[in-house]
Formats: structure tokens, sequence, C-alpha cells
């Protein structure tokens, strides 16, 4: 048996654990411990992974393990991990640490909120680990549901609408992943034999042509509901505006990033094709989509909205750098995931946090916070530049990769493209600076305001953790990139057999 | 006592009854008249038996029990209905069955 | 062979100083911090004294006399593909090591200056970190040893502009000003990421060694005509300028730097006088063998928007009151004459005169200059007023900036023999050899330059005595310490004999003082200065009837030309109420429109259908029936055929 399995284990336990306290406190405390362990053990991965891969294993996938669960239709518990899915894992476990900090104020039904959070959270962690489609699409749909509880209980504002649909456009995201799954099964063994799930099997195989075509739209819009592929993402700003703290942070950090996966790990990995034949409608909705939401978050004025239109940029952007097909821009895709996950969840606690004091999430009622909450509005100043791609931050070298991976590109088409997507950047700086300054800087407007107070200590954590998180990859992000590259040989591979000069 | 009289005649006897039961039971308002109306279709059915056993199987006596059962369980069914529509009765003052419709959308 | 390794420490003492007192600055008293800010200054300037005398006088140079490239350090830090990766390192060349002792002589004086004149401030602090965290971006940019690390430190050099702007963050001014400066460049920096994409995509490197060796890959690929009938290479030349552009304040991307001059005074002079906004001519300077190679087209760009921003930024100097914003204006008119100059310039020799007058002139006006705005701050810090109309006479009050004012003013008007006369002499001949024409839109500028920096000099020093609420007083040690050495510098700096470290093949050659250059350019200088001296000395009235004479475009000038009212309207009007507005409007109506469509159907649908679940038993039992009996009559139907 592999320790992957732990990554479920850990959070059931927590959960049970957490379903047998009583005060407020032992559930904090439980979920603490609960989801510590798991962090511990997330980064133990990393440094197993990093250990084997230096020892020279160079299988496609490590730490396998393979039960049958259900022998009819020959589906597997079958789990394991490369360098991205490591990766992935590594951002739940801190995005999920940060968040059970976050949401530290819980007053209402803390049991049934932070049960609810790591169920959710359990089921990322499957997603990621598993290699079985209807494991992972099992997962995936674990993933997904607790969110609807979670915004329409504990969220604020117009809650049951955007629980209702955050809930209905990902549930239609995910019947068309169905689709595509069952369109992968039944296509898994042309030369007769057994049907498989097996992900790492069909990607062996050759999926007919036709099939693919069938199947690729359904695989990459179902999954790209999730990563906000322009025109499916208006979800995302309602979804997040009314969404408690920590799962605006799960969200917008960890779930929708499981739409980026998708796309990477089975859409265009198997059916490589369709992907090739396909992508290019896709491309154009994603450079929309990257320029589309900047521009859009210039003109917000809630806190939430903004984020989520720069979430829906940056979202874009990892499915502009997927569709690119080359190592580096894929490489680029894996890391501004990761990037993009820890900084939005970094931004979506600040402002959970200064909402939580202002009690107002409109730019215009705030100024100079700057003053009375120093720890917080500096760490929103680094979260900013971070978002806006500064050096030193993980945003750069995600960026970065992807604009040099993508300009390698050969035709008019994706240079052009690559450009419009670079010019995000300008963008971005635009709505950061202009919330920083409306915010945080100048005169204190409101004067009931010089009373509130800076962070608390597990604000601290849940901050400094996040930050950790982007400064460590912006600062020293070799051994992150090489990781990544090394998980991208099979799909290198696939992409290059359809299209040869594809670099 | 029969003899003599085709089974054609009981069946049309019976559908006739059959019928009137049907349409007892979709137009009349009474709860009470409703449940006659179910005694009559339970009647329609329980002469179809009797005929069917005598003329076409007059050695078993399957069909005379089927009857002696239905008659049997009509009659508590009966009770249970009545004892509803009493209730029903005290709680609305009503049996009007059009204003019984709780249960809609 | 002399191990330079020890040069990896100059970037990395500022960084330490930045962490160290970003993260536990609070626990210090203020003025601690300022000092061990200081002193990790100190300790880098001597560090890279060292470096360039080593460099310059102990290290071999190759068989032809050619100063070497050395890869001092270079650290992998992340791989894009074979090809492409970016490294960490440092490259000790003959300008980048110019630059080393620039930036942190300049740098080591401000932090000096600093201590005095931040003195009581609230974020004492937070000022000397973010002046690390400025010199440590710098020195990265300068040291760069390809072009990806330079556009990291080039970032990085504008986010500390932006935190040192914005440095009074409760003031509204300064806020909006640091975030003008922070997005105009940013809008540049595309145009150089553009830039680089573009060339490392033609190339297949980033390395600067390799891309302007003899053997560079710049020289032969990407030669054909891509676009607008220009070249590849140059295209992405002129993106690269771009970026250099917008960090170097040229026309039109300049409107940030005169609000820059919100941020402190300090700050004016170390990034917004000497170093960062000279990055730019630094950039081009750096890829100066491909832009004279290949990219010819690319080098006159340079040069015309070097030659018109010079002379643009001249006319407005003339016309403002604000001490520090001519002053700003003075320097993007003294950029514009360096791009100028390496517009003009060829390569290798003699014809790369105009490269080493343009890195000659960047040396010497980043003293000068510094010393200018470190002056103008000990006027500001005496009579708490930028505006010159509320000056007057002080040359009484503080004999010492007085003095070393003087000796800036008439360094940057090109009298002999100030440095300014040296490097700026040497500009004009290089343009000379290239084009009369801009040879004499120089001349003027020339003569504009000593113009309004004495019409500056006699309205603060001289003219009607003001009265002050209390009586100036010089400024303390600290500052005028850095004052006098920076006066000492600009007196001496213009006889170090420049062309033989710098030239833009590395080889040192001999240039001359020309004699039919320099005169008429000490003329045209001694000219402005009398003009000045005519007008301004005592309070006349002939400015007013000049700037009246001359009408709109004098009116045009005060208002800096309304590229400012350009740009608002552009973004405002344009950008926000025409592209971000709709499509805010587009997203919520038309595309979430669609979705709450899509639910609204669903709805309406279902709310038809339940209809039929009316509650009347009998409409069940009809329909159940109904159901029956044509269920019968139809299976029997089958049945019977």
């Amino acid at each position: 048996m592999s320790f992957l399995t732990l990554f479920i284990i850990i959070p059931a336990l927590t959960v049970i654990g957490i379903l047998l306290c009583k005060k407020h406190m032992q559930v904090k405390w439980t979920a603490v411990v609960g989801m510590g362990l798991q962090l511990i053990l997330a980064i133990g991965l990393i440094f197993l992974f990093l250990a084997e891969r230096r020892s020279g294993n160079m299988d496609e996938i490590l730490f396998i393990q393979d039960n049958v669960w259900y022998q009819t239709l020959n589906i597997h518990f079958f789990i394991g991990v490369d360098g991205v899915s490591v990766a992935m894992i590594g951002l739940t476990a801190l995005v999920v640490f940060a968040g059970i900090f976050a949401s530290w104020d819980i007053a209402d039904l803390p049991r049934e909120f932070f049960t609810s959070l790591i169920l959710l959270a359990s089921g990322v962690f499957g997603f990621f680990i598993s290699l079985d489609l209807f494991t992972m699409f099992l997962f995936y749909e674990l993933a997904v549901i607790p969110m609807y509880l979670l915004i329409g209980i504990w969220g604020s504002g117009p809650r049951h609408y955007s629980a209702m649909k955050l809930t209905l456009m990902l549930m239609g995201g995910s019947a068309l992943i169905l689709l595509g799954i069952l369109g992968l099964y039944f296509n898994s063994a042309p030369d007769g034999g057994p049907l498989t799930f097996d992900l790492i099997q069909i990607s062996k195989i050759q999926i007919p042509v036709d099939a693919q075509l069938f199947f690729f739209p359904l695989l990459f819009v179902g999954f790209g509901v999730l990563g906000a592929l322009f025109p499916f993402h208006t979800w995302s700003p309602d979804g997040h505006a009314s969404a408690p703290t920590a799962v605006s942070m799960l969200h917008a950090g960890v779930l929708m990033k499981l739409g980026g996966y998708g796309c990477y790990r089975v859409a265009v990995f198997l059916l490589p094709e369709a992907a090739h034949q396909l992508g290019w409608i896709f491309l154009i909705l994603a450079t929309i989509g990257v320029i589309y939401g900047a521009l859009g978050a210039v003109w917000q004025k809630d806190l939430k909205y903004i984020n989520a239109y720069s979430s829906v940029s940056h979202c874009a952007l990892v499915l502009f750098a997927i569709l690119i097909f080359n190592e580096t821009a894929m490489n680029g895709a894996i890391m501004q995931m990761i990037s993009h996950g820890i900084m939005t969840a970094l931004f979506f606690a600040l402002i959970g946090m200064i909402y939580g004091r202002t009690h107002t999430r409109y730019i215009n009622e705030m100024g100079g916070l700057m003053k009375v909450m120093p720890f917080l509005a500096v760490a929103y100043v680094i979260a900013g530049l971070a978002s806006l791609g500064l050096p030193g931050f993980s945003g750069f070298v995600a960026e970065m990769t992807i604009f040099v991976g993508a300009f390698q590109k050969i035709g008019t088409f994706y240079r052009v493209a690559t450009i419009i997507a670079a010019s995000s950047i300008v963008v971005t700086a635009v709505y950061i600076l202009r919330v920083v300054g409306i915010l945080l800087l100048g005169k204190i407007t409101n004067p009931e305001y010089e009373t509130i107070t800076d962070a608390k200590w597990y604000d601290k954590i849940s901050v400094v953790a996040l930050i950790f998180g982007i400064t460590l990859i912006g600062l020293a992000p070799l051994w992150l990139s090489d990781m990544i590259t090394g998980g991208l040989g099979p799909i290198m591979q696939k992409l290059l057999a359809v299209a040869p000069i594809l670099n | 006592m029969f003899e003599g009289v085709p089974l054609t005649w009981f069946l049309i006897t019976g559908t006739i009854m059959f019928f009137i039961g049907i349409y007892g039971f979709l137009v009349r308002k009474n709860l009470i008249t409703i449940l006659m109306s179910t005694e009559l279709i339970l009647n329609s059915v329980n002469i179809n038996f009797v005929a069917f056993n005598k003329i076409l199987y007059p050695d078993h006596l399957e069909g005379m029990f089927f009857t002696i059962f239905i008659i049997a369980v009509a009659a508590a069914e009966a009770s249970v209905a009545i004892a509803i529509i009493i209730n029903i009765y005290r709680r609305l003052v009503n049996i009007d069955v059009e204003k019984m419709n709780e249960m809609k959308y | 062979m002399i191990d330079f390794s020890y040069t990896a420490l100059i970037l990395l003492i500022p960084l330490v100083i930045f962490v160290l007192s970003g993260l536990f600055g609070n626990r210090f008293k203020p003025l601690v911090s300022g000092i061990i800010g200081t002193a990790g200054l100190f300790v880098i300037w001597v560090l890279s004294l060292v470096t360039a005398y080593q460099y310059f006088f102990l290290t071999e140079k190759a068989a032809d006399g050619t100063f070497q490239e050395l890869l001092a350090v270079n650290i992998r830090w992340l791989t894009f593909s074979d090809k492409l990766h970016i490294d960490m390192g440092v490259l000790l060349d003959p300008i980048s090591i110019m630059m080393l002792l620039v930036v942190t002589t300049v740098s080591f004086m401000v932090h000096i200056y600093s201590i005095g004149y931040m003195h009581g401030e609230k974020g004492f602090m937070r000022f000397f970190s973010f002046l690390s965290l400025f010199s440590f971006s710098m020195l990265g940019l300068v040291v760069a040893t390809n072009i990806f690390q330079m556009y990291i430190f080039w970032e990085l050099v504008g986010v500390s502009s932006y935190l040192l702007i914005g440095f009074y963050y409760t003031r509204d001014s300064a806020v909006a000003a640091s975030k003008k400066a922070f997005i105009v460049t940013r809008f540049a920096d595309l145009g150089f990421l553009v830039g680089i994409l573009i060339l490392s995509y033609t190339t297949g490197t980033f390395d600067f060694i390799t891309l302007t060796g003899d053997e560079s890959p710049a020289f032969t690929s990407g030669q054909g005509i891509w676009f607008m009938g220009l070249s590849t290479m140059t295209w992405s030349m002129i993106f690269v300028f771009i970026g250099g552009a917008g960090k170097s304040a040229m026309f039109p991307l300049h409107i940030w730097l005169p609000d820059a001059m919100e941020g402190p005074t300090p700050v004016s002079a170390l990034i917004h006088a000497a170093t960062m906004v000279v990055a730019g001519v630094y950039l081009v300077a750096r890829l100066f063998p491909i832009y004279t190679t290949t990219a010819p087209v690319a080098l006159d760009v340079v040069m015309y928007v070097g030659a018109f921003s010079s002379v643009f930024a001249a006319i407005i100097a003339c016309t403002q009151y604000d001490i520090k914003r001519v002053l700003a204006y003075s320097t993007m008119s003294q950029i514009g004459m360096m791009m100028f100059a390496l517009g003009v310039s060829g390569d290798g020799g003699h014809e790369g005169l105009g490269f080493m007058a343009s890195m000659f002139h960047l040396f010497t006006h980043a003293f000068f200059k510094s010393l200018l705005f470190l002056a103008a701050g000990a006027i500001i810090h005496a009579v708490h007023t930028n505006v010159m109309n509320e000056m007057g006479g002080l040359r009484k009050y503080l004999p010492i900036t007085h003095a070393t004012f003087l000796i800036a003013c008439l360094s940057i008007s090109g009298i002999p023999p100030l440095s300014g006369f040296f490097s700026k002499d040497e500009i004009l001949a290089a343009g000379y050899e290239k084009s009369l024409l801009l040879y004499w839109v120089e001349m003027i500028v020339s003569g504009l330059t000593a113009f309004y920096m004495f019409r500056l000099y006699y309205s603060i020093f001289w003219g009607k005595a003001t009265q002050y609420h209390h009586t100036p007083h010089e400024a303390p040690k600290t500052m005028t310490v850095t004052l006098i050495i920076l006066a000492v510098i600009t007196l001496l700096a213009g006889f170090i004999p420049f062309s033989h470290f710098v030239s833009s093949d590395r080889i040192p050659f001999a240039a001359h003082l020309d004699l039919s250059i320099a005169l008429p350019a000490v003329l045209v200088g001694l000219t402005g200065f009398f003009v000045a001296t005519l007008f301004y000395r005592k309070e006349t009235t002939i400015p007013g009837q000049i700037f009246n004479f001359l009408g709109g475009f004098s009116r045009a000038a005060y208002h800096k030309f309304y590229i400012d009212e350009f740009y608002l309207f552009v973004t405002k009007k344009i950008i926000f109420n025409y592209i971000s507005r709709p499509i805010a409007w587009f997203d919520r109506h038309i595309v979430d429109g669609a979705m709450n469509g899509l639910s609204y159907v669903t709805n309406e649908a279902s709310f038809r259908i339940r209809r039929f679940q009316s509650g009347q038993l009998q409409q069940y039992a009809l329909v159940f029936v109904s159901g029956a009996i044509f269920l019968t009559l139809f299976f029997l139907y089958l049945w019977t055929h």
C-alpha cells in the first residue's frame, strides 16, 4: 500500500475527530492538527519525490497503489503521482492549512463548517492523486458538492443565489466531464479486451480520431467551466463574492486548479489529436479571457469582485499556456496554477480579514488602512505585487515561463495571442495599484476605522504561510520547474507524435 | 341455477358495473359515494371471477376463493376508509373530495 | 587571474540588509537601521572601488588591448528550455564597472545625506530598507549577465521607485504619482518584454556575452524583413528601446518623471537623477553592438527620440517654478542628450566616440545632478517650500549649499573646467560628425540648459530677500558633507581620461578636446548664463514680457505641452469608460445574462409542468384510467396486427 492513501485517510480521520468534538476550540484544533499533518505529509512527499528522482527512479508515476473496487466495470482505486501532481498536492496542503486559520473566527456551526471544508479538501487531494478516471471523477464531485453547503450556509450577500449558480454551473460542467469520461472508457480498448478507466493505460493507446474530436470539447469545456474558461466564468465572481473567506481561498486557490489540471491531464493528455485540431478555438477563448478578466477587474468596486475577475484572467492564462502545447509553456501553466493558487488564496484571506474589521468590501468606502492595520496592508501590497508579476514572487516566474514558451511556438497567430496575453500585465498593474492606492494609502476616510485592530496571531499564521509560499517559489524556482518538467515527458511525447514541429 | 345463461351476459353485466363504478369514482364529489363506487368496481370483478370459475372450470374453486377473499378485504378496506372519512369530516366538516387538495404542488 | 567572485557580495549585502530591516526593523531604533544601511553601502562602495581598480589596472587585457568581459558569478536560476535559461550573476566589463561606481557612490552619499534629511520622519526605518532594496535592484541590473536578469532587476527598480515615490503614503499626490510612475514604466516594460521575446526567439539566447560577441547570433539571424519593411532584429531592438525609454523618461513616456518628484528629495537624487533613469541609456549601451551592426534604424530611433526629448524637456524646464520639477525636466533633457550621443555613435575606435561620450556624460551627470538634487533638498529643508518664487537671497543663509549648487550649475552648463564641460563637449563632437542639424539642436539645448539652471540659481540665491517665517539655516553636517564630496567629484571628474576605460568595442582610445567644437559650446553656455543673469539676478519684468510675447507657445510649455492631459484623457475617458466599463457591463448582462437566462427557462418550464400536480384526486384517477385504457387498446392493437 502506498503512503499516498494517507492523503485521503487523514482528512477522513479529521472529519470523524471533528464530529466527535464538543467545544469550538476542540473543533478548530482538531482541524489544525489534521491539516497540519497533511501539510507535513505534503512537504514530505515533495522531498521523497525529489529524492526518488535524484536516485535515478525515472518511472512515469511514483508511489503507485492499485486496488480494484468495482470489478464489473473495471474501476480501480489507482493512485500515484508525478512531478505535476506532487506540486499540486503541495499547493493544496498549503492553502487548506492557511484556510483553517483564516476561518478561525467562524461563529455559527463551526463543526459543520470545518467538516465540509475538510471534506472538500479530501476531494481535492483525492483528485490529484488518482489515476483512474472514475475515481478521479468521484473525488471531483466530492470536492464540488460541499461548496454548495459552504456558500449557502456560511456565505454572505445573495448567498443562495450564488451557491445555486455556482453549483449548477459546475454540475453542468461535470455532466460534460462524465460524458467525456464514459466516451474514453468505451473507446479504451479498440482492439477488444476489457474496457478500462485507467488513465495511464488509456494514454498508451490510440483513440480513434472521430471519437477524440467528439469528446475533446466535452472534456475541455467541462473542466474549463471550473477553470473559468471564458464565457463559462460567471459563477466565479458571484460565487467568490458570497463565499466565506476560507471557501473563497480554497475555491479560487485550489478548486479552480482542478479545472486546469483536468484540462491538462485528461483532455489534452488523452486526446492529443483532437487537442491539436481544435485547440485554436479554445486558445482564442483563453486569450480573450486573459485580457477580458483583467479589463473587467479595472471597473469593479467590490474587493472580492476585483479578485474574482483577476482570477479569471490568471486562470485563463493557465488554459492559454496549456493550449500552446510546448514544454516550456506547459511548465509555465502548472507553475501559474500553483502561483495563482497561493496568491489568490492570500488575497481572499486578506480580503476576509479586512472585511471582518471594516464590514464593507467596497473600496470607495475605505481608505488609509495602512495606518491602522499595517500588517494586513503590507501583506496586501505584497499580494498585489505578486499578482502583477513582480520578480521575486511566484507570479513572475510562471508568467515569464508562459510568455517565453508561447513565443517559441511558430506561427503569427500564436505570436499575436502571446502579445495580447502579455499585455495583461499592464492592466493587472492598473487595477492592483488602483486598489492599493484607494484602499490602503492616503488618509483614513472613515473615523470609525481609527480604532480597528491589526491582524491577530491566527491571521498572521495564515498570511505568513502563504507569503512564504509565493516568495519561496519566486526566489528559487528551479527545483519546482525541474520537478514539473520531469512530469511533462509523456504528454509532450504524445503531442509531438501528433505534430512533430511543435517546439 | 344459471344453466343456459351464456358467459357473455355475465361479462357484460360485470363491465357495465365496472364502468359505472369508474364513472362514479371520477365524477362524484362525496367521499362516501366514491367509496361506494369502489365497492361497485370490486363487485364487478367478483362477478367476473365467479362466472369464469363456474362456466370455464367447474371442477375448480379458485375463483370462489378469490371472490370471498376480495369481499373480506373490501369489508376491511371499507371500514378503514370510513374511519378516514370520519376523521376528515371531523377536521374539515366536509367530505367533498375537491376541497381536499393539500397535496398539490 | 583575479578571482572576482567576491563581487556577489555587492548584491548580497543590500539584499540582506533589506530583508533584515524589513522583517525586524521595528525592533531597532530608527537611527540604528539608518546606520546599518549606510555601513552596508560603505562596504559595497569600497568593494566596487576595489573591483574597479583590480579590473582596470590588474587584470590582463586581451591581446589586442580589449578589456575582457568577465563572468564573476553565474548561477542557473530558472530553466525555460534547453537553450533558454535565466541565470543570476555578475558580469564585469568597463561599462558595468563604471555603473557600479556611479551607483554605489551616489547611493552611499544619499544614505549619509538621508540620515540628516529624514531625521525624525515617521518611516525612517522603512525609508532605509527601501533604499537598500533599491540599491540591490539597481546593482543587480547593472551587473546583469543576461537580458532576462536585467529585466528582472528592471522590474525591481521599478517597484522600489514606486515604493519610494509613494513614501509619504498619506499624501494623495504622492500616491497618484507613484501609481503613475509604476504604470507608465510598466507599459514600457511590456515593450521591453516583447523585445526580449523576439530577441530570444530569433537568437536562442539571453546571454549578453553571446549576444554582443563577434559571433553573435543576433548578427546573422532575424535579418529578413518581418513587418513594415523592418527586420525582426530591428523590431526587437525598437521594442527593447521602448522599455529603455520608459525608464529613462524619454518622450512620450516621460510623464511620470516630473510627478515622481513627490518622493523625498534624496530619492529624487538617487533614483530619478543619477541611477534608475539612466538605466535606459545603459540598456541601449549594453546591446550596442546589435544596434550598430544589424539595427541601424532602431539606432536612428534612439537618436531622434533622444534629441527631441532633450530639446522638449529643456523648453519646459525654462517655464517651471517648482525647483524639483525644473531639475526633473533638466534630467530628462540630459538623458535625451545621452540617448542622442548613443544614437549618433558608430562602433569601434573613434567612430564610437558617441558611445564613450554618452557613458561619460552619464557618469558626470550622475554626480552633478545628484548634487543639484541634494542641494535642492537642503534648500527645501531650510525654507519648507518647493516653489522658487517663495525663495530668494538665500546665499547668505546657506553658504555651503550655495557654493556647491553653483559648482553643479556651472558643470551642467558646460563651463570649463568642470566635469560637465568635458562630457558635453564629447557629445557635441560626436553629434557634429553625424548630423549638422541635430548638432545645432543640441547646441540650443546646451544654451537653454545654462539659461534655466541659472534662472533657478538666481531665483533661489539672489533676487529679492524674501521674508521667511523663521530664519533659514544651513543643513546638518551629514547633509553638507555629502554636498561637498559630490562637489569635489564634480570638479575633478572631467579630468578622468574616460576613453581609456570605456569605449564601444572596449579597446581604449584617445579622445581629444576639439577646440572648434568646444569653443562654440562654451560660448553658447555663457550666453545662456548671461541672459539668465540679465533676467533674474535682480527682479525684472523682462521674463514676464517674453513669456507674454510668446503667448500660446509659452503657455503650452508651462502646461508641459498638455501631454499629461492627453494621457489622462486616454486612460480615464477612453480606457475606463469605453473599454473597461462596457466589459464589466457585458459580463454582467450578456455573458452572465445568458447563464441566468438558461436557469430562467428551466425554472419557467418546471413551473408550467407542476400545474399538472393539481391535488385533485379524481383528476389523477382520470389520467390513470385513461392511460390504462389507452395502453390496453394500444397493446390490443399491436397484438391483433
